[in-house]
């Protein structure tokens, strides 16, 4: 078992390109936020702009990072649709990486998945 | 056989009707998209009637009953940040387990209106009137009102939604009544017709509604780690500055509706006054009085209702006051280990500035619903007097009123 784990480990797969770069600018810019007095805020708060969660990094508190074995996946999507940060990475119908820009470590993908291809590791930030 | 000067004739459109029920009226008449509330002495009977209201089919408010008063805070902030209009009630206790979430509720920029029927905190457990409760909550953020009586209760709720609602405000709004001497005592009210009303609060407006599915928005974000709370908070600061003249434009807008005129404070034969107090609530009506009293025997004394407390107007208190020997506040709560009363303690901080400077002394009375009497607020007066003749500055100890002293 251990020998196979070896033999199947790979380093984790490289942080996905910010999916910002695909998108249009955003309606709502926040480019210069840093300069924003009182009354440029928005009132109470608020976020006037659905999904714009991709134009910022989200996931730089991350301690843990889950680390994916495409052999083992059977393409269940459990872990795509537990994380709560939508950073699983599918291709071809398998968990193949994460989005490193968003995913806060937190192992639901790990704890969620019924045989065994994803691991928490230890973040090694550079 | 009591005689009624003019200005109070009761006429055909005159109600005799408890503070509570006035309060239902206004809600009834407003018909607000939702109301959460949970009974709490001496509020229930708000919550009561308008329940009734629901079940005969006279509002078409949704209607949400909540396990706590944290519930119900929560459950309006929820409706108004869908973008409908709020409203709620509560007391005492209920007031302080709407705590958080009263913070809530103003920093979101949500223009909830709630009635909140003044109850002494506990303890010792005291179901009556003082105002500990919401002075408490003076520094949550939302504008405070306070009512002198049945008549004021009803305008104020009414007139909350506007200002609570107008867009260079955009903060929650409390009216507040005295527990059991106005929102339990029958008293007279002249109700606007439903459709006065209807026309005057309008539509709702809602900013960044939560269920505009076209334009999905994020309510209450966290701030980030290095975020933007002080500038935040600043805006915050800025709506309610904008709110005293906003307070006062919906006065006047209501005035020309309802013949009846409020401003931000309320004074009281204060022209040539060298002596004054400075109260709030139902106690204003005794001690107006009482100033007719000493009036009729040559002292110079005068009276200002406080009425708008958050925003508090203080450039119009020091204007109304400035020429005021001694001046007296009447405070219904106490800030222990401070140097007074809250009222107190804003007023001689708006009076610093005047020259010459009025004296200003703090009075406690009325905690746990303690009567006080015209003989009460005349002891206080004559302790103004004495500080008025007097060349040394007087004591700025608290005086208690009817206290029962060892």
């Amino acid at each position: 078992m251990s020998v196979e784990k070896k033999a199947t480990a790979k380093k984790p797969a490289p942080p996905r390109k910010p999916r910002a770069k695909k998108l249009p600018k955003p309606r709502w810019d926040v480019s210069d936020l840093d300069t924003w007095g009182p009354e440029k805020h928005q009132l109470g708060a608020t976020i006037p702009e659905a999904g714009n969660s991709v134009y910022n990094e989200t996931g730089g508190w991350r301690t843990l990072v889950p680390e994916m074995d495409p052999e083992k996946c059977d393409g269940c999507m459990l872990c795509y649709f537990y994380c709560p940060d939508a950073s699983i990475i599918v291709e071809d119908g398998k968990a193949v990486a994460v989005d490193l820009a968003h995913c806060k470590g937190c192992g639901i993908c790990a704890k969620e998945c019924p045989t065994g291809a994803i691991v928490m590791k230890t973040d090694e930030k550079e | 056989m009591t005689t009624l000067d003019s200005k109070n004739v009761l006429d055909a459109t005159t109600v005799a009707i408890t503070g509570n029920e006035a309060i239902a009226e206004a809600m009834r008449q407003i018909d607000p998209d939702v109301v959460c509330a949970y009974p709490i002495t001496p509020q229930t009977e708000i919550v009561q009637v308008y329940a009734q209201f629901v079940a005969d089919g006279k509002v078409s408010s949704e209607f949400l009953t909540a396990e706590s008063e944290h519930s119900a805070m929560s459950a309006v902030i929820g409706a108004a940040a869908g973008g409908v209009r709020a409203m709620t009630a509560t007391s005492s206790q209920g007031f302080a387990l709407m705590w958080e979430l009263l913070y809530v509720a103003a920093s979101y920029r949500l223009p909830i209106v709630m009635t909140t029927v003044n109850r002494a905190l506990s303890g010792p457990i005291n179901i009556h009137c003082d105002h500990s409760d919401t002075m408490g909550g003076r520094d949550s953020g939302w504008i405070q009102l306070y009512g002198e009586n049945h008549q004021e209760a009803y305008d104020n709720c009414i007139m909350a939604v506007r200002i609570a609602e107008h867009e260079a405000v955009r903060l929650p709004a409390m009216g507040m009544l005295d527990g059991y001497v106005i929102s339990g005592a029958i008293g007279p009210l002249k109700m606007l017709s439903d459709e006065q009303v209807n026309a005057f609060v309008g539509l709702h407006r809602p900013i960044n509604p939560l269920l505009d599915a076209k334009h999905p928005v994020t309510v209450g974000p966290f701030d980030g780690l290095h975020g933007f709370y002080f500038e935040h908070k600043v805006a915050q600061n800025r709506a309610m500055d904008r709110a005293l003249k906003v307070i006062q434009e919906v006065a006047d807008e209501y005035a020309e509706l309802s013949g009846r005129q409020y401003h931000l404070l309320d004074p009281y034969r204060l022209e040539d006054a060298e002596i004054a107090i400075v109260v709030v609530g139902s106690t204003a009506g005794t001690t107006r009085m009482v100033v007719d009293k000493l009036r009729a025997s040559g002292v110079k004394a005068g009276m200002v209702r406080v009425r708008a407390f958050r925003p508090f107007p203080h450039e119009a208190y020091a204007e109304a006051l400035q020429h005021v020997k001694v001046v007296g506040v009447l405070d219904r709560a106490d800030s222990f280990g401070a140097q007074g009363g809250p009222i107190f303690l804003e007023l001689r901080a708006a009076l610093y500035d005047c020259d010459p400077r009025p004296q200003v002394l703090p009075f406690i009375y009325g905690l746990g619903g303690r009567d006080i009497f015209p003989d009460n607020i005349e002891q206080a007066f004559a302790v103004l007097r004495k500080a008025a003749r007097s060349k040394k500055r007087a004591s700025i100890e608290r005086r208690y009123l009817n206290l029962r002293e060892d």
